[in-house]
This record gives C-alpha cells, structure tokens and sequence, in this order.
C-alpha cells in the first residue's frame, strides 16, 4: 500500500516537474503588463446614476468614429426627434450620427473636439426642448427571424461603433466576421484601465440585456460560440453575467487576470483562445473577433427596440471629484456641465483626461463635448499625476519586461530622441499601442510613450512628405513635357509659316513673271 | 612538361578573361554613376539652390565626392538626411538639422490683376487661372519654392504657413530636461 502510493506520488510529482519543465520553455500566456492602482471603488459599488438633467444644448461631432465623417441632413432650424438621423454615413467605414434628445437644431458649424488639441471640428449643436421625445420606432417581435445581413445593417444604421474606445464602426466588424467565419466571438469585460467601472456596472445591472446583445451578435456573425472575458476584480459583474449566460451553453463567461492591458485585443486573444494574431492580420483573420460589453449593450438596444446609440454610461472620477459616479448621459453633453454635476473642484484639478488614466487624452479645457469613445472623464489632481522629474535612465529593463507587444522601449526612445525614426521603426515602432506601461513602470519617469506617440505622427508626416514629393517630380515632369510639346509646335508652326511665305513668293514671282511673258508676246 | 602546360593554360586563361573583360567594358559601359543617380532621385528634384550647388544632380556628385555633408538639403529635412547617409554609410549627426517649416503659397483675392505671370512659373502647376480672371492656388501641389512670389507684381502671393487641423495635427517631442540640464550643469 505505502509502496503503491510512493510511486503514485512519485509520479505525480514527475508530472508536475514534467510541467514545470515545459511551461518553463514555452510562451507566457500574458505578455508584460502592469498591476496599477485601481481606485475603481470610488464609483463601483454606486448604481448608475439617471439624475443627470438634460442639458440645455448638445453638441453632437460629425466624426465620432474611425473612418469618414458622417455628413449631415439636417439644417438649421429643423425640428428633430430624439433619436432622428442628423448625419448620414458616407464610404464604407463610417457612421450616421443620431439626435441624443427632442429640439431645434441651432447650428453646423465648427467647434472645440474632445482631442488634446481641442482643434474645431464640424458639430452639429441642438437645442434641447426639455421633452425628450422618441421618434416613432416599431420594434421587432423576433430578431434572431431577421437574417444576418439585416443585422449588421440595423446596426449600421443604429450607429453603433465600438465602445471600447476604439470607435470602429460595428457593422463592418459584423460583416467581416462574418465573411471571415469567426469561431470565436471574445465579449471584453476586462476594463483593465484604473479608475473606470462604467463596464463594471453595466454589467451588474444589464447582464441580460449584454448577454442578448451577445446572442444577437452571433446570430448576425453567423457564429455560435462567444466567451465572455471579465478580469477578477470584478466578481460581482461575473456572477450577474454567469446568471445570465446559463440559459445559453454557447455562451461561455470566464475570468481572467486583472492585469494591464488585458483589454487590448490580442493580449486578449491569445490568453482567451491560446492564437497570436500575426503582425499586420487583423483578428479575424484567424477566426476571432472582440467585441466590447458596452457594445453589445447598444447591440440590444438596437435590434430589440430600434434605438440609434444616442447615449453612454460614463465614468466621472478622479481625486477632484467631489462626488464620483457612474452615469448615463446624452452624447454631445459638455464635459464642463457633467463635471458641476458631479461637483468637481476646478482648484484641485491638475489634469483633465477622457478616458482612462492609462490611454486616455489629456483634454485643456472643460468646453468640450462627451462622444461615442467617452467611457471616463477624469479630473485628477497633481497627487495622482506621474512625477515628471526626468532623471537618466539606468538601464533597469523594467520597460522591455512590462511590454506587452515585445518591444524594447528604451532603445526605441533613444534613437527616436537623436531623430533617428527609421531606426526606431526597425525595432518596432509602429507595433507599439501606446499602452503607457514603459512610461508608468520607468524609476526614471522618461517620457517612453510619448516619445512613441511623437514618432508615430512624424513617421506618418514623412510618409505623406515622401507621397507628396513623389507627386511633384510626377507634376514636373508632366510640366517639361508639356514645355517640350509646346516648344516643338511652336517651332513646327514657325516652319510651317516660313515655308508658306517662300510658297507665296515663288507664287508671286511666277505670276509676275507670267505678267511679264505676256506683256512681252 | 608540367611547367608548360601550366603556362599554356594561364596564358590561355588570361587571354580570354580579358579580351571578356575588354568587351564588357565596350558593350555594359556605365553611363553615369549609379550611385548619384540613386541619390538624385532621393532629392527633391526641385532644383531650388538651397544646398549652393547649381541644382539636384551636382549636389548629388558632391555628395558621393564626400564634398558634401549628409544633410545638405534643407527642404529634405532629417527624413532625407537619413536617408542619404544610409545609402553613402555616412555617421549622422541630426542635431543640426532643422526641420523645413511647411508653407503653402496663398493669392490675396482683393490685389489679384489676372496678370497671368506666376502661374508661368510655377514648377507644378499648382497655380490656375486665366487673364484678367483671380488666380488660385492648389493647396496640395504647392511646393513653397517661392516663385511665383518673385514676379507677382503687386505682391498678392504670399507665403503661409501650413493651417493645423485635426488631420494634420501631431503629438510634440519631448523636452529632453536631462540633457538641457547636463549642458547647464558643468559637474555632470
């Protein structure tokens, strides 16, 4: 007996050297990343907040999505309904845009966009008339009757980008998953950026709705299997959404580390189903795609009730909120009215950021509008803010090993500081994702991701100088050439001229030597 | 015998490598340097002067002369500087470099005579118009060499700079506070 379980023991001890042994050599399934301070309980144990007051005016960007902006039908002085299309989509990737509330449209004009630069942007800026009033929407009795394709156009036409903050539109997602037979459709729920939990209590207190966006999405993907991802600092979120899922066994909710960037895609692929999107792919090209959880709310919404994506849930928190919150506010609300609802001291705020505190833009001033990518808005004060004491850097690696895509920060700052981009590009540049890990986990506090950020527009503004110098010799040498044309008819026509001149004379002549002949006889 | 067979066929051998070599020399004879050819199509091509020399191509030669530095070209910028000295395997020293402020010619529709002159000159045909009718200027095909400028006689064509929208719109370098520092700092 004690012999047998020796070598059982033995055994299972081999085994598990046997593993040891392996994972040892073969890849981390979780590459880099940071732990950072989560300050996610100043807002997640609040439900979502409805008591925002409709604001007085809204001011709605004609792009709020990758891709074309969407162009207006509207005009000024037009009565709209809430949820009326003001601007439809133009090309293949884009948008419409839909009126958040009931009134008057004032104007369309260009305004301050939510964007570092705070550079004008065409708005479309409606009065609100307090009513709040539907357009009439007849819904669907059975959606999943609908055929695929109908689902990816009402979706379209709802809208719907990914609410992520990535923007893309959803429809063309849809579309290629289905083109591309996905096999697995990853729901992220991992909202791995510190300070939000708008995902978080979405899905505490629309689990069923999420869940029917899923299935809706599948349905129009074609597909039937989808994994719900939720990082394990959200057990409450993951038990509402495994109550939800159970009815359902191709939907499958899982847990997943709290690590950032769990949230970016391929992070996420590659810990979900164990594939590593290639360099260049896109993720359905190897049969997956990812979807937000706030995304397949709207999905929901959509299908089942005919409603455009006319508002969000938004995070309001940070160290110069009084009062932090979850809300749901109309798109087009200015950041300035959200922030005196929630009582945010001006004097206390070092940096406003939309978004989150990791990816998010750092905005200037207040006077600008929430859009579809708003999932934060932060006011943080200078305590919360990164030191920017710069002090050389001592080679400690720590950007290199929190790396999510394998690069090597460092390097790349160094020559991107001795402007030496194609270098940088060589080592990686354009697949960096401007996480921020190097910059937060750096002793030396370098400026790594914003070196980043630089030479990615730089390289781009070189790409279009290299496009427009190619443009010119092409104009020039089309100019020469038509010199040259010109200059040979001229000359041509100059000959031409000279030889019509002789051809009169030598006439001329004959005919006075003609004259002179018969003057003679 | 073993001595002459080997004079034999190395005499043979050279004899026939060169009348070979003799005859790549006439038939694959290289017009100009491959290499300055290279190099001019990197240039711009505009044949602007800035560099001092004549045009593209002699500051080309001077370059593969190595009578002048890789960064020559002011309107090419530290992209082209790399460029070159990546292809001549020159050491670079960018610091100097200034990079080329982007302008783009603009018409002042209220001094405009229609005299149809710059648009003569205009490398690129990125200026339109007819007599006596407002010329235009096509943002996108204006290479800033400044032209036009010249003979406009009622100085209607100015030069701006490039308006900044959110297209165009790009993130800032970084102040290097560590080494404005060391410069200030003589004990580091």
């Amino acid at each position: 007996m004690s012999n047998a379980s020796t070598i059982a023991t033995s055994l299972w001890s081999s085994a598990g050297l046997f593993n040891q042994v392996v994972g040892f050599f073969s890849k981390p399934v979780i590459r880099g990343g940071i732990h950072a301070e989560g300050h996610k309980a100043l807002t997640s144990f609040q439900n979502i907040n409805y008591d925002f007051p409709l604001p007085k005016k809204l001011y709605i960007p004609l792009q709020q999505h990758v891709g074309k902006p969407a162009e207006p039908v509207i005009r000024v002085g037009d009565k709209v309904l809430k949820g009326q299309l003001l601007a439809y989509s133009q090309g293949m990737i884009s948008a419409p845009v839909h009126a958040p509330s009931s009134g008057i449209i004032l104007d369309v004009n260009d305004y301050p966009a939510p964007h570092p630069s705070a550079l004008p942007i065409r708005m479309i800026v409606l009065e609100t008339d307090g009513k709040d009033e539907w357009l009439k929407i007849i819904p669907i009795d059975d959606p999943f009757l609908l055929t695929p394709e109908d689902i990816s156009l009402r979706v379209g036409a709802a809208g719907i980008v990914g609410l992520g903050g990535a923007t893309f539109p959803t429809a063309v997602k849809l579309n290629m998953g289905r083109e591309n037979q996905i096999d697995t459709l990853i729901i992220n729920g991992s909202e791995c950026e510190p300070y939000l939990s708008c995902d978080d209590r979405l899905m505490q207190e629309r689990a069923e709705q999420i869940i029917d966006g899923v299935r809706l999405m599948l349905h129009g993907m074609e597909s039937d299997h989808a994994v719900v991802a939720i990082e394990d600092n959200k057990p409450q979120a993951y038990l509402a959404m495994q109550l939800a899922a159970t009815a359902y066994p191709d939907i499958n909710v899982i847990q997943i580390p709290t690590r950032y960037p769990m949230g970016w895609d391929r992070q996420m692929i590659r810990f979900v189903t164990g594939k590593e999107v290639p360099v260049g792919c896109r993720s359905s090209e190897i049969g997956v795609t990812i979807h937000n959880i706030g995304t397949a709310h709207a999905v929901h919404k959509a299908i089942r009730f005919g409603q455009p994506l006319v508002s969000r849930v938004i995070t309001v928190s940070g160290g110069a909120v009084r009062r932090p919150m979850n809300l749901e506010v109309p798109l087009g609300t200015l950041i300035s009215e959200l922030f005196e609802f929630c009582e945010v001291s001006t004097a206390q705020t070092a940096r406003i950021v939309m978004g989150g505190p990791m990816m998010g833009d750092s905005l200037p001033h207040t006077g600008l509008p929430t859009v579809k990518a708003t999932s934060g808005l932060l006011a943080l004060t200078q305590h919360e803010l990164k030191s920017s004491d710069v002090q050389p850097c001592i080679r400690c690696a720590g950007c290199v090993s929190v790396c999510p895509a394998g690069l090597r920060p460092l390097d790349m700052a160094n020559n991107i500081r001795v402007n030496q981009l194609d270098a940088a590009v060589d080592l990686g540049l354009k697949d960096c994702i401007s996480c921020g890990c190097c910059s937060y986990i750096c002793p030396s506090n370098i400026p790594l991701v914003q070196y980043f950020k630089y030479a990615s527009g730089e390289v781009i503004a070189r790409q279009q100088a290299q496009h427009k110098s190619e443009q010119t010799k092409r104009l020039m040498d089309d100019r020469n050439a038509r010199m040259e044309r010109i200059a040979k008819q001229q000359e041509e026509d100059e000959k031409a001229r000279i030889a019509a001149k002789a051809e009169r004379e030598r006439l001329k002549a004959e005919q006075a030597a003609q004259a002179e002949q018969e003057s003679l006889a | 015998m073993y001595v002459l067979s080997a004079i034999v066929c190395l005499t043979l051998l050279g004899s026939a490598l060169g009348l070979l070599l003799g005859i790549a020399a006439k038939c694959l004879k290289v017009e100009s340097s491959p290499i300055v050819d290279e190099l001019e199509s990197l240039l711009p091509g505009s044949q602007c002067g800035q560099c001092g020399f004549p045009g593209c191509r002699p500051a080309a030669e001077a370059l593969v002369e190595g009578k002048a530095p890789a960064t020559i070209c002011p309107p090419g910028g530290s992209a082209l500087a790399e460029q070159i000295a990546a292809l001549l395997g020159l050491d670079l020293d960018l610091s100097s470099v200034k990079e080329p402020e982007l302008l783009v010619a603009r018409v002042s529709e209220d001094t405009c005579t229609g005299c149809t002159r710059c648009f003569k000159v205009c490398p690129t045909d990125a200026i339109v118009g007819a007599p006596k009718q407002i010329h235009a200027v096509v943002a996108d095909a204006c290479i800033a060499c400044k032209k036009c400028i010249e003979v406009c006689p009622t100085e209607c064509l100015q030069m701006h700079p490039i308006d900044v929208t959110l297209r165009n719109w790009r993130w800032t370098k970084p102040v290097n506070v560590f080494e404005e520092s060391k410069t200030d700092n003589v004990i580091c």
